[in-house]
């Protein structure tokens, strides 16, 4: 049977001095394999043009339309409202600037991690266009593939409880850029250079262990696991340090 | 208002945006790229297939070379191309491939040794060469003699953008995302920049450039059904348009893409097919090596599309909820290769249409996909009627692809373009003064803020954008689909007149204030029904079938009269765009021929 769905979605302007974070409520029936990415646009079309939310790719790929639906960080493109009760609550992810509604500026907060992370191959090697490429080991493409996976929409950032207590965390986004980089043998950075990265309370040893960032992930990325891998690296790279005979 | 100087600007920062941005940048010059989006959710990112260089490591791509490639390009392009585009394409894509792999991508690698793949839905063992071992394997793709499709997974989009984007950040190049070109600055001769609204804020600010580079994607969304990024609006290219002498190079060429799935219209990759998917009509059957013995589902794109709909139409097709399809099936290629190669084909199937393609059949049918048509430019990349405009990627008519383009030839064109005009953008800016005019730049922002003000209180009527959107969607889905003819195509421009008048009367039903997406559409739509237009009155014109443009009234190619190019420009106040035709290419490596599947008559060019 047809379902009568009730939308409760966080509106807010920061444009207009007047606005005031409020909850609206909105109805809409439920159509065959309507996904949240259908059904915002028909309450903006048909019911409230005001209402702002991001999509692009609509298609699970680009990392566009992440927000909080019913309590829980997701892609609302590939949110079915089948899969949800009658009422559903949309609500911005927390941690990055509201640019309105329910769109959140993703784009200044990966920039700046991508500076923090210097999120590019470190090599000496010039790249020269007469010669054959340099080989590589297809399992070893497939394992920087899998750590480059990450489409940067923002749920593992909005999970994370201590992203959402200090700013200043590089968050599992950062830290699974990072090992995209240490597993990739054209990088000629050290441990030694990646601990300047994360080797830190704002890095790594920040983390408080509560695991949301892969439970949220929506390309399920193995964030806890590199978090643990990158940690122990880390650890070594500091004994090695403070041992006498270290490296 | 903010004003900002660089010398290069980019409207779009996409594979082809940031490839020329870094060329640029790496010259020393500065550069800004804007973008509606933060620049790694650019459309680039979901081309899942993989790029076309004759590399020729791989076992199935052996012997290949760059003249192999060039042929499929221009019997794919159904010799619309421009044959010395082509040339200086294939002889760069191999060069470009390595460039990419030295930046960062993961490009899938050869294994020497024996190995099962799929071709046609059969498998067979092919031993991959020792001496190869390591180097970037390859794929095959549709239209193509050898397998020349480099890949990363099925996320080559993903990993070449975001490498790209890696590059970009660390030459420093800016990108400015959530921005919106709304206007060219100009004086009618030389281009200065562009007038730009924030999506943040809803400000002007404006942008002085020495060179502006229109890398802005396709137009599929102006129509209803489409394979693109909903951002897909064409904005860069009506820009060019209503600058009044720039112009547009084959709008009329818009390609189908096979397996869009219903009722979603997400792409489901070629790979599919490449890897030995088959289609199945509603009695299971699989078809089209009735219509292709040869090259069956590997026909060239607007091959299959049309065979597609020829099969609905004798009444095989599926039907459903959604109207009719015909199905895709990869259930044979088991559970290891869909789960990993064809994984992002596996997740849409399980995420928007929640069925598992290991057991269930995937509905398919040819939606809008890509477009050949663009700002035209010579092989340097820089636009006609405008100093200082450049165009590059899908937002161009370079013309590499003519009135079809290969899988796997989008995405290697956007990074080999992006390459080869960015170097000539560096080199024209070396010796490269131009006055900026104060008055110009006034005025061009004067009037896009009134025209929106106009919009926001509704002084010009109070149509709906969302209604004036989807009169131009039904229109063209009558007019301008996979088939067409002139009756539909004369009513299909009248009634597309008829929504542009609409257009100049759209008044916002919200208050229009800050990250507003009823203004930022209502700012678009008459530029987009004016690109309705150019599809619609080029196809009109142009009495024969071409690549993707298929005219049921006048089946044969017709190298006599049309192996030409549309050119497409919108003199102020017109209603219609005024059209004129260029020679398809000045030189000629390969005469017009057959290509070797689609069937068809051609009437030869006259000797």
């Amino acid at each position: 049977m047809q379902r009568s769905l009730t939308f409760n979605i966080f509106r807010h302007n920061p444009q207009d001095p007047a606005s005031v974070p409020h909850m609206d409520t909105y109805r809409l029936d439920e159509t065959d394999s309507m996904t949240l990415f259908i059904a915002l646009h028909r309450l903006r079309e048909e019911q409230d043009p005001s209402l702002k939310f991001d999509f692009c790719c609509r298609a699970g790929v680009c990392g566009s339309c992440a927000m909080v639906i019913n309590g829980r960080p997701g892609l609302a493109c590939h949110t079915k409202t089948r899969d949800l009760p009658d009422t559903i609550t949309l609500l911005p992810l927390p941690v990055f600037r509201l640019v309105g509604d329910l769109a959140v500026d993703t784009g200044t907060w990966f920039r700046a991690m991508y500076q923090r992370t210097e999120s590019w191959i470190h090599t000496r090697a010039e790249f020269d266009p007469a010669a054959q490429e340099a080989r590589m080991e297809n399992e070893v493409a497939n394992a920087i593939y899998e750590l480059d996976r990450c489409i940067e929409c923002g749920c593992c950032v909005a999970a994370c409880g201590t992203a959402n207590l200090r700013p200043d965390f590089l968050a599992p986004a950062g830290f699974i850029r990072v090992a995209r980089f240490a597993a990739d043998p054209r990088d000629q950075r050290t441990d030694a250079d990646f601990y300047e990265i994360i080797g830190s309370d704002e890095g790594i040893f920040g983390c408080m262990g509560l695991l949301a960032c892969e439970d949220v992930c929506p390309k399920h990325l193995p964030l806890q696991n590199q978090l643990g891998y990158l940690r122990r690296k880390m650890g070594l790279t500091v004994l090695k340090k403070l041992l006498p005979f270290g490296g | 208002m903010q004003i900002i100087h660089t010398d290069l600007l980019t409207i779009g920062a996409g594979l082809a945006g940031e490839r020329c941005a870094i060329e640029v940048a790496g010259a020393g010059f500065s550069v800004v790229c804007l973008s509606l989006v933060p620049a790694r959710r650019s459309h680039s990112v979901a081309a899942q297939g993989g790029m076309q260089a004759a590399l020729g490591n791989a076992i199935m791509g052996d012997g290949d070379s760059p003249d192999v490639h060039f042929l499929d390009t221009v019997k794919g392009s159904d010799w619309g191309a421009d044959q010395e585009v082509a040339r200086m394409f294939v002889e760069a894509a191999p060069i470009e491939m390595r460039r990419l792999a030295h930046w960062g991508v993961p490009w899938n690698r050869v294994v020497a040794g024996m190995h099962t793949y799929w071709k046609g839905g059969k498998p067979f063992d092919a031993t991959e060469k020792a001496e190869n071992h390591g180097l970037i394997h390859s794929r095959a793709f549709g239209g193509t003699a050898k397998w020349r499709t480099c890949y990363a997974s099925d996320g080559a989009g993903h990993a070449v953008l975001y490498t790209m984007d890696n590059r970009a950040a660390q030459l420093g190049v800016t990108v400015h995302d959530r921005s919106e070109a709304v206007s060219l600055i100009h004086d009618g001769e030389t281009c200065h920049g562009a007038i730009v609204r924030c999506l943040r804020t809803g400000e002007l600010r404006a942008y002085l450039a020495r060179a502006t580079l229109v890398a802005s994607g396709g137009y599929g969304r102006i129509y209803r059904a489409s394979t693109n990024a909903i951002i897909c609006e064409g904005t860069g290219l009506s820009l060019a348009l209503d600058t009044g002498v720039a112009k547009l190079g084959n709008m009329e060429a818009v390609q189908f893409h096979p397996t869009g799935t219903v009722p979603t219209d997400i792409l489901v990759t070629e790979g599919c097919r490449g890897d030995g998917g088959t289609l199945l009509d509603r009695d299971e059957y699989r078809f089209m090596p009735d219509y292709e013995p040869d090259k069956a589902e590997l026909a060239s794109r607007d091959v299959v599309s049309r065979r597609m709909i020829e099969h609905m139409r004798t009444g095989k097709g599926v039907q459903s909820p959604y109207g009719e399809h015909l199905w895709l099936d990869i259930r044979h290629l088991g559970e290891q290769h869909i789960r990993t190669k064809l994984r992002e084909v596996d997740e849409i199937c399980q995420n928007f249409l929640g069925i598992d393609p290991l057991h269930q059949l995937i509905p398919v049918r040819p939606t809008q996909h890509y477009s050949m048509g663009g700002v035209r430019t010579d092989k340097t990349g820089a636009a006609y009627g405008l100093k200082g405009l450049f165009s590059a990627g899908e937002s161009a008519c370079w013309d590499l692809h003519g009135f079809n383009r290969l899988g796997g030839n989008s995405l290697a064109e956007t990074v080999v373009a992006g390459g080869i005009v960015g170097r000539n953008i560096a080199e024209f800016l070396q010796g490269y003064d131009t006055a900026f005019s104060t008055a110009h730049v006034r005025e061009a922002a004067a009037r896009d803020d009134a025209r929106i003000r106009r919009i926001v209180s509704g002084a010009d009527g109070k149509e709906s954008v969302y209604a004036v959107r989807e009169a131009m969607y039904d229109i063209l889905e009558r007019a301008a689909y996979v088939f067409r003819n002139g009756t539909d195509l004369t009513w299909g421009v009248q009634a597309l007149q008829e929504v542009h008048e609409r257009a100049q009367h759209i008044g916002l039903a919200s208050d229009g204030v800050g990250a507003n997406a009823e203004l930022a559409l209502a700012i678009r739509m008459p530029g987009m029904v004016r690109l309705a237009l150019c599809v619609c009155h080029g196809a009109l014109m142009r009495t024969e079938s071409r690549g993707s443009h298929t005219r049921e009234d006048f089946p044969e190619r017709n190298d006599r009269d049309w192996l030409n190019r549309t050119l497409a420009s919108w003199r102020p106040g017109a209603d219609l765009p005024h059209l004129d035709y260029e020679p398809a290419t000045s030189y000629v490596e390969l005469p017009p021929g057959d290509r070797g599947y689609g069937g068809g008559k051609i009437i030869p060019a006259a000797s």
